[in-house]
């Protein structure tokens, strides 16, 4: 088995068992998972699929910086971030993030934090394919 | 005279109709001049000028960060809208 990566940019279907299991310490009472998933709509209007890319060198380094900053913010432990690039189905899971912390209050502010600031500068970009044939960066 | 790589994404990479580019520029030239250079090539870039987040070598830096000979170069097209606060 290769090392547990926390932050982790992938081509392979995300799980969220390992980064729950990398997260939770003994110290922690509770363990968020939040997961973004390719949706059938945008603004009413049908998706047939979804596809990510990713400048991979620089994003599994925006992660851990953004990991660093949610833990300057509040007494947190673990996170792990993992996120899909390529084409995804309706229902897939785009990204992943996980947090854990003494107490929950924390776990779920942080990990709000941590995916807001995943949209605002990890170089991650999503485009939405259209039922109808079209293609559009989301920007 | 030193050469840059510049990698290019999403709407970016459509524009200029390829991922990367190797570009010549003139000592002390910075990200912003680089930029501006390519916007003249592919106007159609015009429209992210003031919208996009500069890298240099996987780092986040400013356009008038002052590019050095073999530097990677990346114009970061905007992720989810909105001004981005490193």
């Amino acid at each position: 088995m290769p090392e547990f990566q926390p932050f982790l940019i992938t081509h392979q279907p995300l799980d969220p068992a390992p980064l729950v299991a990398y997260a939770q310490a003994p110290t922690d009472g509770a363990v968020v998972t939040f997961a973004g998933v390719a949706r059938n709509h945008v603004a009413g209007r049908p998706t047939a699929s979804l596809s990510y890319e990713a400048y991979a060198e620089m994003a599994v380094p925006v992660l851990e910086q953004i990991a660093a900053e949610a833990a300057e913010r509040w007494p947190i432990g673990r996170i792990a971030v993992h996120h899909r690039v390529g084409t995804l189905a309706i229902g897939e899971t785009a990204v992943l993030v996980v947090v854990a912390a003494p107490h929950r209050q924390e776990a779920f502010q942080a990990a709000a934090y941590v995916m807001d600031r995943i949209k605002e500068i990890a170089p991650i970009w999503k485009q939405e394919h259209w039922a109808d044939g079209a293609a559009e960066w989301r920007e | 005279m030193i050469t840059i790589q510049i990698r290019l994404f999403a709407a970016h990479r459509d524009i200029v109709g390829r991922p990367e580019l190797t570009l010549a520029q003139p000592a002390g030239a910075t990200l912003g001049e680089v930029w501006a250079h390519l916007v003249v090539e592919h106007p159609a870039l015009a429209r992210y000028t003031g919208r996009l987040l500069f890298a240099v070598n996987q780092q986040f830096a400013d356009p008038t960060t002052v590019l050095h000979d073999g530097d990677e170069v990346a114009f970061i097209p905007p992720v989810s809208g909105g001004a981005a606060v490193l």
